[in-house]
């Protein structure tokens, strides 16, 4: 008996397999030109929308057939839009074009498709070791990563559930549903995959206890309320590659003989609600979800539900309550949603990168996960990284690999020859970290130690530009206003601190703010009930230690050394450097405040000023004579001569 | 825009009541039904909270307790364009506030509002996921990178250009109807 539905698994999905396989190879064997568009919400914004109708009409005028498949994102966030041409007839291997304009892609169709011309001058890199143009992973933001959630990602077409099983999708759900429940947690205990939302519990611990609780019905659900300013990755992975998602949520409600569940999106991702859809249906379509999957006796019904926006929501009991209709509030654990969650259920919530990585788990066992990275923090990290960096944009690497070699090997250091101050990692949640931290290895543990945390995986890179009070007020401001309210410490605290950082920021502060600040936050870590409260502070108590000359300095001299925050700065114009009669300021100037000096020079009307710092990129280089000035007061008084006619 | 335009009120509310109708009175389709009919209508009048609490059996302060807690829902009209400033942390690392302050001050309203002739409201966004792009806004469905104070002025012109070009074409097209 047992035999026969193992038997009906494996030819059900061999079935699959071949079918898509057999699509696969046609498009394959085909001599058409295959292009390849990043067109996930990133690459829309840089112009992908607009590249593709103008590849698209040049094709039909030039009445060539070609293969376009719309693809997600690969992760190079600096050389979107992303236009990958795979033309066997010319002989060269795919090649990737970085930053499309349409005069680009024009090029591409006329030249390389049209005649053959690879346009060296405006390629990235071979997708494959080749002899004639040098490969991609040669450059170190591609060789140095390890993908293994996103490896597919920007490489296949979200939308066809067939490509990701000619691709080996869905086997793993198919071993699977042949493996007795408990061996599949005992193989993700083997891995040691902590949870990739933030505060990295072991995985295996929470389908442990959904599992072994004693109920009718349970749930799963996918955190996909990706909240953090600057985090992006959960939104790349579904607009990528949806399908690996609903394989592993299906792997482990398989694991907990959970019978429906829910993906939490935020509704600012409608581009990844939309190609969740359409996985959805696709998978129910071949009965990889639904009633008895894959003919096998366990079934599973997911839905969509669209988080409305709240930081908070991320929290796991205020997810639950907002699902259920309630404000997003978080409620005191225990009793633990994996033993009482929505609806009272036992229910299993985890974030989209942890599910997205059990897939690979399955197949090639929990032991082989364990040797990627470090022996506490297994696996892989996938970071957002932007701000002041060159090569911005998503990155997978093993856990481990220290911070130094992130930012300056594998996204190539800071731009314009600045000097690094800062990076910030962990969004909201986490802290500032200065350069005597660079060596340190990037895992759950010593991350946490050196006072930031994991978080949802956003790091922000800072220059000698950024201000590090700033920093701290634009944290504060976030977390200030997503506090649910429930805790008073969370919710007054926050907005003492804020109005502290404020003063500050403008030179009202007092040096006994900087105990306040110090005092407040710990007592808001002690009095919060979630970890919003818990970590608000981290942002302010990291600056205070690493960086507590800056706070001084606003404070004391009412000196921003970042000449960043506006109100202690001014702009002037060096008279001895601006060019007589030179009027590019003038224009660029939106509150009209640069008048005519003496000799023709210009000067800045400080009380109408705005210091938006337009009239510093409108001066021309050579002569760089727009300037600024921290205290404020220090600026040189430009006399405004009459006018005569 | 791909969105419905403001309709008549009446029309509207017509309108909530049929979407209302069709939605189970549970409480778990409290949100689903609050984004169903902003995205239609593109805010939550008075009016349709007052429709849902009787719908679902809860005060009107009880869903605006609700609907207030989210970010997405808001409580008045916005403009035929929407201007979204992005403030996630690399666009303000990048000056994102320069850029909200210049539109507030173009516009000669504050974030949230909509200006009296409702041809534009401004509101702030959470990270929009393209943060090499920054300092980003979002008009409407087009997204400006790399934003600059005086691109703002560049926008508007381009807003104005389309405006008169539609007035004159009006201008024409009326014109030629008229026999002479």
């Amino acid at each position: 008996m047992i035999d026969t539905i193992i038997d009906r698994i494996n030819i059900a999905y061999a079935a699959l397999k071949s079918g898509a396989d057999e699509i696969a190879a046609a498009r394959k064997s085909s001599p058409d030109p295959k292009i390849y568009i990043g067109m996930a919400t990133c690459g829309r914004a840089a112009g992908a929308a607009e590249i593709d109708g103008i590849i698209r009409g040049l094709l039909s005028e030039l009445d060539v057939k070609a293969d376009i498949i719309h693809t997600g994102c690969i992760g190079h966030c600096y050389a979107e839009p992303i236009v990958i041409v795979d033309d066997p007839r010319h002989g060269f291997p795919p090649i990737m074009y970085y930053n499309v304009t349409p005069g680009k892609a024009n090029l591409i169709v006329r030249a390389y498709i049209g005649r053959g011309d690879p346009l060296y001058e405006h390629l990235l890199g071979a997708m494959t070791e080749n002899e004639l143009i040098p490969s991609v992973m040669g450059f170190p933001r591609f060789g140095m990563e390890e993908r293994l959630v996103t490896e597919h990602c920007g490489h296949i077409d979200p939308e066809d559930i067939q490509e990701y099983i000619s691709l080996g999708g869905y086997s793993s759900l198919a071993r699977a549903l042949v493996m007795d429940p408990i061996k599949i947690i005992d193989e993700l205990k083997k891995s040691g995959l902590r949870g990739r939302g933030g505060a990295g519990f072991p995985s295996w611990k929470k389908l442990d206890v959904a599992g072994s609780a004693q109920s009718e019905k349970k749930i799963i659900i996918c955190n996909a309320d990706e909240g953090d300013p600057g985090a992006y990755m959960d939104r790349t992975i579904i607009e990528s590659n949806p399908h690996q998602l609903l394989e592993g949520m299906a792997i482990a409600a398989r694991s907990i003989g959970a019978s429906s569940g829910i993906i939490y999106i935020r509704h600012e991702y409608p581009l990844a609600v939309k190609i969740m859809r359409k996985a959805l249906d696709d998978a129910a379509g071949l009965n990889l979800l639904g009633n008895s999957i894959l003919g096998s006796d366990f079934s599973l019904d997911l839905e969509i539900f669209q988080g409305s926006g709240a930081f908070v929501c991320g929290e796991e009991t205020a997810l639950i309550l907002s699902v259920e209709g309630h404000r997003g509030m978080p409620r005191m654990r225990p009793p633990f949603p994996a033993e009482k969650g929505l609806g009272g259920k036992p229910t299993v919530i985890n974030n989209v990168k942890t599910l997205s990585t059990i897939p690979a788990i399955i197949k090639n066992g929990g032991e082989w996960f364990s040797k990627i990275g470090t022996s506490d923090s297994p696996g892989t990290a996938i970071f957002s990284i932007v701000g002041n960096v060159v090569h911005a944009g998503l990155v997978e690497i093993p856990m481990g690999v220290s911070l130094r070699r992130l930012i300056f090997d594998i996204c190539g250091g800071i731009p314009n020859q600045k000097k690094f101050k800062a990076v910030q990692i962990g969004g909201p949640s986490g802290g500032c970290l200065p350069e005597i931290f660079l060596d340190i290895p990037i895992d759950f543990d010593s991350i946490l130690e050196a006072g930031a945390m994991m978080g949802s995986g956003g790091m922000v890179v800072m220059d000698g530009d950024t201000c590090m009070v700033d920093v701290a007020r634009y944290f504060l401001e976030f977390t200030q206003r997503e506090s649910c309210g429930k805790c008073t410490f969370c919710r007054i605290g926050t907005k003492h601190l804020l109005t502290i950082l404020e003063k500050i920021t403008k030179g009202e502060g007092a040096m006994s703010d900087l105990d306040t600040l110090e005092s407040l936050s710990k007592e808001i870590r002690r009095g919060s009930l979630c970890g919003l409260g818990k970590t608000a502070p981290n942002p302010v108590l990291t600056t205070l230690q690493y960086f507590r000359s800056e706070y001084i300095a606003h404070i004391e001299e009412k000196r921003c050394p970042a000449l960043k925050c506006r109100a202690l700065t001014a702009f002037y114009i060096d008279l001895d450097k601006c060019a007589r009669g030179c009027d590019a300021c003038v224009g660029s100037c939106p509150v009209e405040c640069i008048f005519t000096a003496k000799g023709r020079k210009k000067g800045i009307d400080q009380s109408v000023c705005v210091k938006c710092g337009e009239c510093v990129t409108a001066c021309p280089k050579e002569y760089d004579a727009v300037k600024r000035i921290s205290p404020a007061w220090k600026v040189p008084i430009v006399e405004k001569i009459k006018e005569s006619h | 825009m791909s969105k419905t335009p403001l309709p008549d009120d009446k029309a509207m509310l017509d309108d909530i009541a049929a979407i209302v109708e069709k939605t189970g009175c549970e409480r778990k389709n409290l949100i689903p039904v609050l984004q169903n009919i902003q995205d239609r209508f593109l805010y939550l009048s008075e009016d349709a909270i007052k429709i849902l609490s009787g719908h679902f059996g809860l005060s009107s302060c009880e869903i605006y307790g609700v609907a207030t807690f989210y970010n997405q829902f808001r409580f008045n009209p916005p403009g035929k364009h929407q201007v979204k400033i992005c403030l996630g942390t690399a666009c303000h690392v990048k000056g994102g506030d320069i850029i909200l302050e210049n539109f507030e001050r173009k516009l000669k309203i504050k974030t949230g509002h909509t200006t009296e002739d409702r041809e534009f409201s401004i509101d702030k966004v959470a990270c929009i996921g393209c943060c090499a792009l920054a300092p980003a806004v979002v008009i409407d469905e087009k997204t400006h990178a790399h934003m600059t104070p005086t691109k703002i002025e560049g926008i508007f012109l381009g807003y104005e250009i389309e405006k008169e070009m539609k007035i004159r074409e009006e201008k024409k097209r009326d014109d030629k109807d008229t026999p002479a």
